[in-house]
């Protein structure tokens, strides 16, 4: 199954990092197997693997959870108060226990409306605690 | 209802971001026609609704889910008197006063549309290209003195010519849309609002250096540009614009969409040439240049998103047409991204020569917060921070050069009084240090090492000493750096520091 995905971009530009994304989007991170498997796959070695995996963010070896929620921290967002606002997140998020990742990301290009964030695939601009929130209970109903 | 109204609203990220999928819904199920359109730019009025009055666009903005029923009573009784009209599209003075060469369709069509994108004066700049012969076409690029637009400004003709010139059985062209600068966004808007425009520049530049392949290399954190560049590289292969055949010439050429993985670095085109070969984004000691060995070690044609962009219309109206706008050594129009702490923040397209007082404070309305700007950083993470007292400066490559900044990639974030320049030094290098691709010494472990000096300073411990390693490091990093990452993380730093050493005057704690 997971040796079919990787198998498909095998021989295409780009194959290695394109498996590992199809893979990565397929279940949510990479499973533990991954390094030997794709290793194997492409013809390349083990390190080859683990150096592109720990290169790129959007590779991930952890399970994520419920609801990630990517909080903007680049310069536009700052001028707007993204730190302010990603602090105040962590602290309602961790009061209320529930299953939530916040992480930086650097530019969602909305930039003229920000701090933006991102709730699962979800973009909101001009973000605040009220309208993340609300996009954080919607995602959670998803999520069951 | 007796028919079916049509009514335009953008599928852009910042429309979508402020609600325009809930308010597309609502029309929908009202029996409106919706035309999912780009964005005209003017963000503080997305989601805009637009609809024909009498030959000409007008619209309504911002909507919400709560003002939306009230304005499509009005729109059914044939009534614009409601507090969102914001009456013709072109009237409204920040619109008005640009001129839209690449931009032009962008929020008039319908993205995907080759139809709609043709009746718009789409594929003229093809059609004629394909009408000449390959090595005037390099010229004409050549002549209208186009520069990249995507931070560097290297002159466009010159790359073409190389590639063209290069002797190879395959080359690529190269669409660097890793657009991962902080305050810009007008790659995403043209790939989200006209993306067929890109895939005709593209189309033009195979042609005329001899490659038959093109990859759109995008960063991850553009999902709805993803989704809209799937849908017209389709559109545009079931039309003939590419394929086997491009447009009945018989010539060549195909073009494929490759997604990043969440790095800034792959920006950097040689970076971005190993992540596309499926390696780690690490950067490339430069020589040999990508326009003689780039993807696969083949001549490749890496440009930015608005370069490629630009293309269609130098060659459809000529370089001296394209020439004449602008100023000096900076022709043609920019796209202006006015970002950050702005009451009215957008894309505004213009020649080069305005000032960036013009943009951030006549057009923009000052800051969101109403406070007075302190700073505006232009060009993205690498550029300057710039002073009130310099936003006189006129908005073209030399003199911005001369004053130790640089246009980039047209980005401009404002931020008001409450700013600590100390924190965006700081900042700098921390962003250098998570975004570094661990390649060359001097970015990887300078930029780190900057970190701890600001933190030091911060702290009161021997401030000066710390001003001079801070400068030290800034120098190692220029003159050592294999990328503009490490080497231009000093600019951000230094014009902070220059410009205003009031944050940086920190008095020596008592041990």
């Amino acid at each position: 199954m997971l040796r079919d995905t990787l198998q498909q971009y095998v021989g295409q530009t780009g194959g290695l990092l394109q498996g590992l994304l199809a893979v990565q989007s397929e279940r949510g991170f990479l499973p533990p197997n991954i390094e030997s498997l794709a290793a194997d796959v492409f013809n390349v070695s083990r390190a080859e693997v683990k150096g592109v995996i720990g290169f790129y963010a959007d590779l991930t070896m952890e399970p994520p959870k419920k609801v990630t929620v990517r909080v903007c921290e680049a310069e536009a967002c700052q001028a707007v108060g993204s730190r302010a606002l990603k602090a105040d997140l962590e602290k309602g998020l961790a009061y209320s226990g529930a299953d939530v990742a916040i992480e930086p990301v650097f530019c969602l290009g909305l930039c003229s409306v920000g701090p933006a964030v991102q709730v699962n695939d979800k973009l909101v601009g001009r973000a605040e605690l009220t309208n993340v929130g609300r996009h954080v209970v919607d995602a959670m109903e998803q999520a069951k | 209802m007796s028919k079916q109204q049509t009514v335009y609203l953008p599928l852009d990220s910042v429309a979508v971001s402020l609600g325009a999928n809930d308010v597309a819904r609502v029309l929908e199920e009202d029996g409106f026609t919706v035309v999912r359109t780009g964005s005209r730019g003017m963000h503080w009025l997305e989601p805009l609704l637009e609809v024909d009055r009498g030959g000409e666009r007008v619209g309504f903005g911002p909507l919400t889910l709560e003002n939306t029923e009230g304005i499509l009573a009005c729109l059914r009784g044939g009534n614009y008197d409601h507090p969102a009209y914001v009456g013709p599209i072109a009237d409204i003075p920040f619109f008005a006063r640009q001129d839209r060469q690449v931009f032009e369709r962008c929020g008039v069509i319908n993205p995907v549309d080759v139809t709609d994108y043709e009746a718009h004066g789409g594929l003229a700049g093809l059609r004629k290209a394909l009408d000449m012969d390959p090595k005037d076409v390099c010229a004409e690029v050549f002549a209208s003195g186009l520069r990249g637009r995507g931070g560097a400004g290297f002159p466009a003709g010159i790359k073409w010519h190389t590639v063209a010139d290069a002797e190879a059985d395959h080359k690529y062209i190269v669409v660097n849309a890793d657009e991962g600068d902080s305050g810009t966004f007008a790659d995403r808007m043209i790939m989200e609002g006209d993306p067929l425009l890109l895939i005709e520049g593209m189309a033009i530049a195979g042609i005329a250096t001899g490659a038959a392949k093109g990859y759109i290399y995008l960063r991850s954190e553009y999902p709805i540009a993803a989704e809209v560049l799937q849908h017209a590289i389709a559109a545009a292969r079931a039309f003939g614009i590419t394929g086997s055949d491009v447009l009945g010439s018989g010539k060549s050429f195909n073009v494929e969409l490759f997604m990043g993985a969440g790095a800034y670095i792959c920006g950097e085109e040689t970076s971005l040439l190993n992540s596309l070969e499926g390696k780690r984004g690490e950067v490339r000691a430069k020589p040999p240049i990508p326009a003689l060995e780039g993807l696969f070690g083949k001549p490749t044609l890496v440009h930015n998103v608005i370069s490629l962009c630009s293309v269609p219309k130098i060659l459809e109206k000529g370089a001296q047409f394209y020439a004449d706008l602008g100023m000096g050594k900076s022709t043609g129009t920019m796209p202006f991204q006015i970002a950050g702490n702005v009451k009215q923040g957008g894309l505004f397209e213009a020649p080069f020569g305005m000032t960036i007082r013009e943009l951030v404070e006549e057009l923009s309305g000052g800051t969101r917060t109403g406070r007075p700007i302190r700073a505006v950083q232009i060009g993205g993470p690498l550029g300057a921070y710039l002073p009130n007292e310099m936003l006189d400066l006129k908005l073209d490559y030399e003199t911005l050069a001369s004053h130790g900044a640089g246009v980039g990639h047209g980005g401009m974030v404002v931020f008001d009084d409450t700013v600590n320049l100390l924190a965006q030094a700081r900042y700098a290098f921390e962003f250098c240090a998570e975004e570094s691709c661990g390649k060359c010494t001097p970015c990887r472990i300078g930029s780190v090492r900057g970190v701890e000096a600001i933190d030091k300073l911060a702290s009161g411990q021997d401030p000066e000493g710390q001003k001079e390693l801070i400068a030290d490091l800034c120098e190692v990093m220029v003159d050592g750096s294999l990328c503009a990452m490490g080497g231009m993380t000093p600019i951000p730093v230094e014009s902070a520091m220059k410009h205003f050493p009031e944050d940086f005057n920190i008095h020596p704690a008592k041990s």
